[in-house]
């Protein structure tokens, strides 16, 4: 069999998988670390019962589903209050209840969304409107 | 397999009383708890209102007076952008013929050429913004308010140029960087791209609050209630006096009455 131009095309080749590859080289056996979300806020530390709206596994996988629901029934249909399943009471709103308790935001929402790839700020862009809590300056 | 008509109708019947399962099933896991519920301590009205007592805002309040203004602008996170163009106002003041054009004469009280008289969403029954809103993001809630949800504004303006009272503005840019007042915590802001316009403090009723101009006026110009009930302050005030509205003749049936 013969290649026409075979030279030229096998190198382009060779190029073309090298630098295809170059990352998986690069970056071989060094797993990212996974992100650890830090809960030691002084709010939650204080709480006697560190339970959330909803248990943790639904959080974790579920949030955004709550919050697309909270905001639903708060903007659209005036609704306020969320009744969890143990009775105990929330006001339905990012700002002013779910920062109450995670105020790290930069350990808390942006470890998992920076490691999966979303943009800061831009993907979810919940904090272009809502004004996320204030820092202590060494904790970022 | 031989199978009798007999046979067919009962396992038809058994499909059918296994379709009754999950609405039991949903019936019998169904908690007593409510899942969202309104704050107890909500105002609750049918059709929200406001009376501007021109003449009290004239008489008591000192000239140039912005206690309402400065009040909801500081409680929203209302920019100064300083340019007239791209100028951002919940609530503001406007000459009498600009409020009420056509109703303006030569020789009526000096008054009424130079006073302002407090302009706002009117929170219109046949609201022209709500019916233009390719999203639905400016909606009418049942108590009368007409609402926006900056989550779903694409900021296509459809609706400012729905609005015959320039009561909504436009964030040209991001909004953040020109709020002058100290920020508040426990609102948000806007982003570039969207429209904003007054919301009669819908937030502060769910807690209830008053509106933030009605708390902040000193001297009762500004009065909020319920129009279908007959006991509340705008009705008594509507009763007592004789009032106008601005641009009456468009049948967008707006929801601020002013006494002149």
């Amino acid at each position: 069999m013969k290649i026409y131009n075979g030279k030229p095309i096998i190198i382009g080749l060779i190029i073309f998988v090298g630098v295809a590859l170059f990352p998986v080289f690069y970056n071989g056996g060094k797993a990212s670390p996974p992100p650890e979300i830090k809960l030691d806020t002084p709010v939650i530390q204080q709480m006697t019962e560190k339970q959330c709206v909803l248990p943790k596994g639904e959080m974790r996988t579920g949030h955004m589903q709550v919050l697309n629901e909270w905001r639903t029934e708060v903007v659209r249909n005036g609704h306020r209050v969320y009744v969890a399943a143990d009775g105990k009471q929330y006001n339905m709103s990012l700002q002013n209840e779910c920062m109450k308790c995670h105020s790290n935001k930069s350990q808390f929402c942006d470890a998992c969304h920076v490691y999966a790839g979303l943009q800061l700020g831009a993907v979810p862009y919940c904090w272009t409107c809502h004004i996320e809590p204030k820092e202590p300056k060494e904790t970022k | 397999m031989e199978s009798s008509r007999r046979d067919l109708l009962k396992l038809g019947g058994a499909c059918a009383l296994g379709l009754t399962t999950l609405p039991l099933v949903k019936a019998h896991a169904k908690s007593d708890l409510p899942k969202v519920m309104d704050n107890p301590d909500a105002l609750k009205g049918k059709r929200w209102a406001m009376v501007v007592d021109a003449k009290k805002c004239w008489e008591k309040g000192k000239e140039g007076c912005k206690d309402c203004i400065d009040a909801c602008h500081k409680i929203h996170n209302v920019p100064d952008i300083g340019n007239v163009k791209e100028e951002i106002k919940w609530i503001w003041n406007e000459k009498f013929q600009h409020v009420f054009p056509g109703m303006e004469s030569p020789h009526m009280a000096h008054d009424y050429h130079e006073k302002p008289f407090m302009v706002f969403c009117n929170h219109c029954g046949n609201a022209p913004c709500v019916r233009v809103c390719p999203t639905q993001a400016t909606f009418k809630r049942p108590d009368g308010i007409t609402m926006m949800d900056f989550h779903r504004c694409i900021g296509c303006r459809y609706c400012m140029a729905g609005c015959p009272y320039g009561a909504r503005s436009f964030n040209f840019r991001d909004p953040r960087a020109f709020i002058k007042t100290e920020l508040n915590m426990t609102f948000p802001t806007r982003e570039r791209g969207v429209v904003e316009k007054c919301s009669f403090c819908e937030e502060r009723l769910a807690v209830g609050l008053l509106p933030a101009c009605v708390e902040a006026c000193k001297h009762g110009a500004l009065v909020f209630g319920d129009l279908e009930d007959p006991n509340s302050p705008v009705r008594k005030l509507l009763a007592e006096h004789f009032t106008i509205r601005r641009k009456p003749e468009l049948g967008t049936e707006p929801g601020v009455y002013y006494i002149v």
